[in-house]
């Protein structure tokens, strides 16, 4: 009951978001929308309440949310502004050294493995491209392989991704 | 004004990732490195291009416009779903090309190829 | 007729511009991976296009079509990649 209640109220906030401005109900929206929002939400909510919460209410705790905040604009940012130098770099010189590393980050739940091998997708020279679902490894590949960091297997995530494990793991585990 | 500056400067960066993205399609040898290009070029690309138009639909709000407001908030909305669906889909991508037998090429090392086999 | 600035015409051209560069990727690719690399890029510049024309004639109906696309554009792209795999739903 509570996971049918938490579902739709997140959809019925999510209407509201994107019918901003429609009519004159704290100078916002309109009975319309408001009583469509609400029947399409609680019906929304019906459907995907077993998908949306899975496990635990962890992520609805707001500190996460701000932690995601400053991760988003602050390394991840970064990051990702390097990695399309990097491209820029290798997509005029033609200059690459390209391989698949199997990285082993550690990380257990389901929505920290899908945004760390999202920021990997982003970030400088590496692209997620395989998930090993017992023990949550990620394999990489990497467009400049470097070959100090071969020594090692499973390879080193220090060379792969930095600090994002770290960061993955204080938002969402 | 300053704001007008600042789209134009937006646009001029997006627009350039934008089209060393279609460059690096064209000039990289194989699947996983066109990615690289295809996925993080365009993603940059449209966070600055969206940025732009976020900026325009803030300026406007400011000149007294409540239109705006409401182009500024959908932008953002529509940002956030290329933000999140570009980098999944080029994982599955990637994924289908291992596993539909492309093989990197000049790769210096293969996990994954070893870990198929092993099966 | 509502004429819209420059500056939009610049930009809209540049992507049309990418979106041949990508469309060479689609016609010579020589796996179909290849092939889908380059739509899943076409897709992305149509959204940034959608979004832009919808700022050069300051309409939000635009940039509503843009969010849609870009989830129906991402759910075909996993429904291609799930089929290349060869692999059941």
């Amino acid at each position: 009951m509570l996971a049918f209640v938490v579902t739709s109220l997140v959809c019925f906030l999510t209407y509201l978001f994107l019918t901003t401005g429609s009519g004159s109900i704290a100078g916002l929206w309109s009975i319309e929308e408001i009583l469509l929002g609400l029947l399409l939400s609680l019906f929304a909510g019906f459907i995907s309440q077993n998908i949306f919460i899975k496990d635990s209410y962890r992520m609805a705790n707001p500190k996460r949310w701000l932690l995601f905040l400053v991760y988003l604009f602050g390394p991840f940012f970064i990051g990702m502004a390097k990695a399309n130098f990097d491209v820029a770099y290798r997509v005029i010189t033609g200059k690459i050294n390209p391989g698949i590393v199997r990285i082993s980050p550690g990380i257990k739940t389901d929505l920290g493995i899908t945004m760390l091998a999202n920021s990997i997708t982003l970030t400088p020279g590496t692209l997620s491209v395989d998930v090993d679902e017992k023990t949550n490894d990620l394999y990489v590949h990497w467009i400049n392989v470097k070959e100090e960091a071969l020594k090692k297997k499973p390879v080193d995530e220090r060379y792969i991704c930095g600090s994002f494990p770290k960061w993955v793991r204080r938002i969402a585990e | 004004m300053i704001a007008t500056y600042i789209i134009y400067l937006f646009m001029g960066i997006g627009i350039f990732f934008m089209l060393l993205g279609g460059i690096g399609l064209i000039r990289f040898p194989d699947v996983y490195t066109r990615l690289h290009a295809g996925t993080k070029c365009t993603t940059f690309g449209s966070i600055f291009l969206t940025l732009s138009v976020v900026i325009l639909g803030l300026k406007t709000w400011y000149l007294g416009d409540v239109n705006g407001s409401v182009l500024a908030i959908h932008t953002i909305i529509a940002l956030a779903a290329i933000l999140i669906t570009n980098p999944t889909g080029a994982h599955a991508i990637a994924r289908a090309a291992h596993r539909s037998g492309v093989k990197p090429v000049n790769a210096v090392v293969d996990d994954l190829e070893k870990e198929e086999k092993k099966k | 007729m509502i004429e819209i600035g420059m500056e939009y015409l610049t930009i809209l051209l540049l992507l049309f511009i990418t979106i041949i560069l990508a469309g060479i990727r689609i016609i010579k690719g020589p796996t179909t991976p290849d092939r889908v690399v380059g739509l899943d890029t076409v897709n992305t510049v149509v959204i940034v296009g959608m979004v832009i024309f919808g700022a050069a004639y300051r309409e939000v109906i635009y940039i509503d079509v843009a969010i849609v696309y870009a989830l129906l554009s991402f759910i075909s792209t996993l429904f291609i990649a799930k089929y290349l795999e060869g692999g059941r739903f």
